[in-house]
């Protein structure tokens, strides 16, 4: 699988792997966490070591071929575009924030929960690099095994339940979805040693009669509505957020979501163009829908973790209706927010595990005054509720910007009626911070202390990647401008 | 094999000999099929047919007897006295397995077919003092009976049929245009029988009640390999006699494969026993296999073998590992991956392929099937059915799972129940192994294939 030289991708993929599989072998918990913490460290390096490639230059380390399975013609094939990098960053990225921000936190046999994170940061890399479309399915079921394992083990009260929910949703999604790979691949043209090819390249030269594009979009779509997820595909979400130890809940939330964005745009848009021009609307408007509906439910949400679930599903909601305008200002958009999305859910939810682990609640209505116990704390967590409201000087605003931008140029209405999220993304944070940290203290925040030295690093390093990208976007777009070019001339 | 038992005094000894021999077969199989040159040139007048399809069907059946008997030897001389029987027995069915893996005229499938439920009628009734064992094996014997005769009619049929008057399975005449009348008839009636032996709905209701009834190193054999047998003769005879009016009876098998595929996975559901869920998933795994008799294609053809080894890999496994339980309820699970390891990790590998996870055998195998199915061209609703009753399967499966990992044991007032006995190490190692084996195969499922093409 290596061939004559081990490039890029392979190390974004294997190291995590097999870091991964050395921690079920390690016996002392202590080690465990220091080994894992490294492991992560090595894989940013990589990571940012990708970023210096320029996009032409030097592609020879960014893209791999191996023929896998030569009959059939699916291959090991890897590359790194714009998009490709700037996901695998995210992932390189957010790993070892979110170790740092859980390092206190203890769980029962420790070298198995972090031996189930690095195979799933893998398992992400892998969905985020193939160019092949069964190696893309193997990948993208891979990532949900550790993930499915790691919330039914560690997670909440009804965790079994939840899991469970969420495992059959996607689990079907992705079924459809291998149907879907399967009719393409028997109608791609043949490669030297088999008769039919899953290389993207081949996906993307069928050409496909228009009412086989529509039944195969939906295939495809609902695999990645499923786990984005849009409405009317979300149920499994919340509660899933909700039980899963909150390392998790980070890794679900801020990069695995993205794999059904990234999903859309690298599959489903290049291969059915004929189906998204004809499903926009049914698309946008479902997406506008999911907007307001989750907006208006996290008003009324009680529990932490809740609202932020919900606000996540308006956010994707947003991102999904911009996809499918298929404007370049809006996929450019898009990128941007991929990226800072991830960053302020996770700091988010750093920010409601410090609470919860202080006071061992993350109910709304028992918490008050946590700003006079813990201002660092608060700081923080302000500059990241402005990021989730979008606001200017944000690295949000830059994104949630491009796509109304391109939303409004689609159709006003939509970009009027999501306009409307905003507003509620205002009410509903500005009301949790309001409740949750200003005010009089209770007999239970009272106990609250000012968070660690550790722990004030990681949310400034969260901070600190808000403002930049918020004050200075211009290296995303150059990083993915020709993933979005190559839509965009797609669709012209 | 029979007359062992009379010679030798240890009880361990026909397991070892059973072993010996397997070993010898397999290689010398192996080395039939890379080289294409038999040990012993027997004059087989064309009853037999020998290609590399039919061998590497064998050689796979052979390997996960041998597998079989390594991981499940011990419980066999576990179930009575008459140890060395039970394997002479398994024997005769392995001959009958290869019987109908090579038969070139209808009475040498009938006799591969008869040869390979015989035995099993005893086996399944071998636990004397049980009265379910015996329940089992009558209701076995009877409608197996009936199943025999039924397949007797429609080769009668097909006899009569037939202008030459002959046995031979590439020499019906099906006439131009629409099948003759009685060879339509004895086709159906031997597609009946043949649902019957592989377990098919609406022929499968004495599956759960005869795997259950069974000693359950026995089930294990009769969910595996038997029924691989059942289909590699069931694809043999419909795609030689029958394939050239495949669009005539298509429909049909769709049938048979979506009701199959329906009440395996339906009724699993709601087993609390994990013997008779498996008994249930093995008839959902059929209509699955089904897939490949509908489509009868090159696909179709790999598809099956393979279908057949990683299925036949993951059932053994299981069921080595339920054998060792004291409890055989899916509550009886409870708390294995803490007490267990190994068992544990190594029976949610065997689940996850029954599941069709990606890195499994189980993956590629259920991709072959769907994709010769979709290749074939027609009724594409039979394939989104498949698919959507394989998401229903992974609720059953996970189920196990979820008793393993995500349960305690239950604890009684005094001390915790031992939820597993004797477990050696190399039992062990040999889960490992085949766990293993499984997950080559699910990277590199050319392994097995490229057998195909010799």
């Amino acid at each position: 699988m290596f061939g004559n030289d081990i490039t890029i991708p392979h190390l974004l993929i294997f190291f995590p792997l097999i870091a991964g599989l050395i921690t079920f072998f390690i016996k002392k918990d202590t080690s465990v966490k220091a080994w894992s913490l490294f492991s992560v460290f090595i894989t940013l390096f990589i990571s940012i070591a990708s970023l210096y490639y320029r996009n032409n230059a030097a592609l020879s380390g960014l893209t791999f071929n191996y023929e896998w399975l030569k009959y059939m013609g699916a291959s090991f094939s890897v590359s790194l575009d714009g998009m490709g990098r700037l996901l695998t960053f995210l992932t390189a990225f957010s790993f070892p924030v979110i170790f740092i921000a859980t390092y206190r936190n203890s769980y029962k046999n420790m070298k198995a929960f972090y031996g189930l994170m690095l195979l799933s940061q893998a398992g992400l890399m892998g969905v985020f690099l193939a160019n092949d479309a069964l190696l893309f399915y193997f990948f993208w079921e891979l990532a949900l095994i550790p993930v499915y394992f790691l919330c039914s083990r560690w997670g909440g009260e009804k965790r079994i339940a939840a899991t469970f929910k969420f495992f059959i949703y996607t689990f079907t999604g992705s079924l459809l979805m291998l149907i879907g790979i399967i009719y393409l691949y028997l109608q791609t043209g043949g490669t030297p040693v088999s008769d039919h090819s899953f290389s993207l390249q081949a996906f993307q030269a069928v050409s496909l009669i228009p009412s086989q594009q529509n039944w195969l979009f939906w295939l495809f779509f609902i695999a990645f509505a499923v786990k984005m997820p849009i409405f009317p595909f979300h149920t499994w979400q919340p509660d899933t957020y909700e039980q899963s130890p909150t390392a998790v809940t980070m890794v679900l939330s801020g990069i695995m979501v993205k794999m059904g964005v990234f999903g859309v745009i690298r599959w489903l848009l290049p291969i059915f163009p004929l189906a998204v021009a004809k499903f926009d609307n049914v698309v946008i408007g479902l997406s506008v829908i999911g907007m307001i509906y989750a907006s208006l439910i996290a008003i009324k949400q009680d529990d932490l973790k809740r609202l932020a679930a919900y606000s996540s599903i308006a956010h994707i909601g947003l991102m999904c209706a911009a996809i499918f305008t298929t404007r370049e200002l809006a996929l450019e958009g898009v990128m941007i927010q991929m990226f800072s999305h991830g960053i302020n859910i996770i700091g988010l939810w750093i920010v409601i595990d410090l609470i919860e682990k202080q006071l061992g609640t993350r109910k709304i209505s028992q918490l008050g005054g946590v700003a006079h116990k813990a201002p660092v704390l608060t700081i923080m967590l302000v500059v990241i509720a402005f990021a989730n409201i979008a606001l200017p000087l944000t690295n949000a605003f830059v994104g949630e910007f491009m796509m109304f931008g391109g939303l409004f140029r689609f159709n006003a209405w939509y970009s009027a009626v999501a306009g409307l999220s905003i507003i509620l993304a205002a009410v509903y944070t500005l009301n949790m911070v309001q409740k949750v940290f200003y005010g009089d203290t209770n007999s239970l925040t009272d106990l609250m202390k000012e968070i660690s030295l550790n722990e004030k690093l990681v949310l400034g390093a969260v901070v600190i990647t808000i403002f930049i990208a918020g004050v200075y976007p211009q290296p995303f777009f150059e990083l993915t401008k020709d993933t979005v070019a190559a839509i965009g001339t797609r669709f012209k | 094999m029979m007359f062992g038992g009379v010679f030798f005094k240890s009880k361990s000894t026909p397991k070892y000999w059973a072993i010996a021999g397997l070993v010898i077969i397999i290689i010398a199989n192996c080395f039939e099929l890379r080289s294409g040159e038999p040990f012993f040139a027997v004059d087989v007048k064309y009853m037999l047919s020998f290609n590399s399809f039919n061998l590497t069907f064998i050689t796979v059946a052979l390997s996960c007897t041998l597998l079989y008997f390594l991981l499940s030897g011990r419980d066999v001389e576990k179930v009575g006295a008459n140890v060395s029987e039970y394997f002479a027995l398994i024997f005769f069915v392995l001959c009958g397995v290869c019987l109908s893996a090579t038969f070139n005229t209808l009475l040498i499938l009938f006799l591969g077919i008869e040869i390979m439920s015989i035995p099993l009628y005893i086996l399944t009734g071998s636990d004397k003092r049980n009265l379910k064992s015996n329940e089992a094996s009558l209701k076995y014997f009877l409608m197996g009976a009936f199943s025999t005769g039924i397949m007797l009619m429609g080769i009668a049929f097909i006899y009569g049929g037939n202008s030459e008057g002959s046995f031979f399975i590439n020499n019906i005449s099906l006439g131009d245009g629409k099948m003759p009348e009685l060879i339509a008839i004895g086709m159906v009636f031997i597609m009946i029988a043949m649902s019957f032996k592989v377990s098919a709905a609406p022929f499968h209701f004495w599956t759960p009640d005869v795997y259950d009834g069974a000693p359950t190193v026995f089930t294990s054999f009769m969910a595996t390999i038997v029924k691989v047998g059942g289909f590699i003769a069931f694809i043999r005879l419909f795609e030689n006699s029958f394939g050239k009016v495949h669009h005539q009876w298509q429909m049909l098998i769709a049938i048979i494969a979506a009701a199959t595929l329906f009440i395996g996975n339906l009724t699993a559901v709601f087993q609390q026993s994990v013997k008779r869920m498996l008994a249930y998933s093995s008839i959902a795994q059929a209509g699955f296999m089904l897939l490949a008799i509908f489509a009868l294609n090159d696909a179709a053809k790999e598809g099956l073998v393979l279908y057949s080894a990683a299925y036949s890999l993951a059932t053994i496994g299981l069921f080595a590992i339920l054998i060792k339980m004291n409890d055989y309820t899916i509550e009886g699970f409870n708390g294995l991956g803490k007490s267990n390891p190994v068992l544990a990790v190594t029976g949610t590998i065997f689940l996850l392929s029954l599941t069709g996870i990606p890195l499994t055998a189980g993956f590629q195998s259920k991709l072959f099937m769907l994709m010769a199915a979709l290749r074939n061209g027609h009724q594409h609703w039979l394939v989104l059915f498949a698919v959507l009753c394989a998401a229903v399967s992974a609720y059953y499966y996970f189920k196990i799972i979820q008793a393993m990992f995500f349960k305690d044991a239950q604890v009684t007032e005094t001390a915790a129940v031992e939820i597993v006995t004797d477990i050696t190490p190399t039992f062990k190692i040999l889960l490992v192994l085949t766990a293993g084996l499984i997950i080559l195969l699910g990277l590199f499922p050319s392994l097995l294939t490229e057998w195909l093409h010799y």
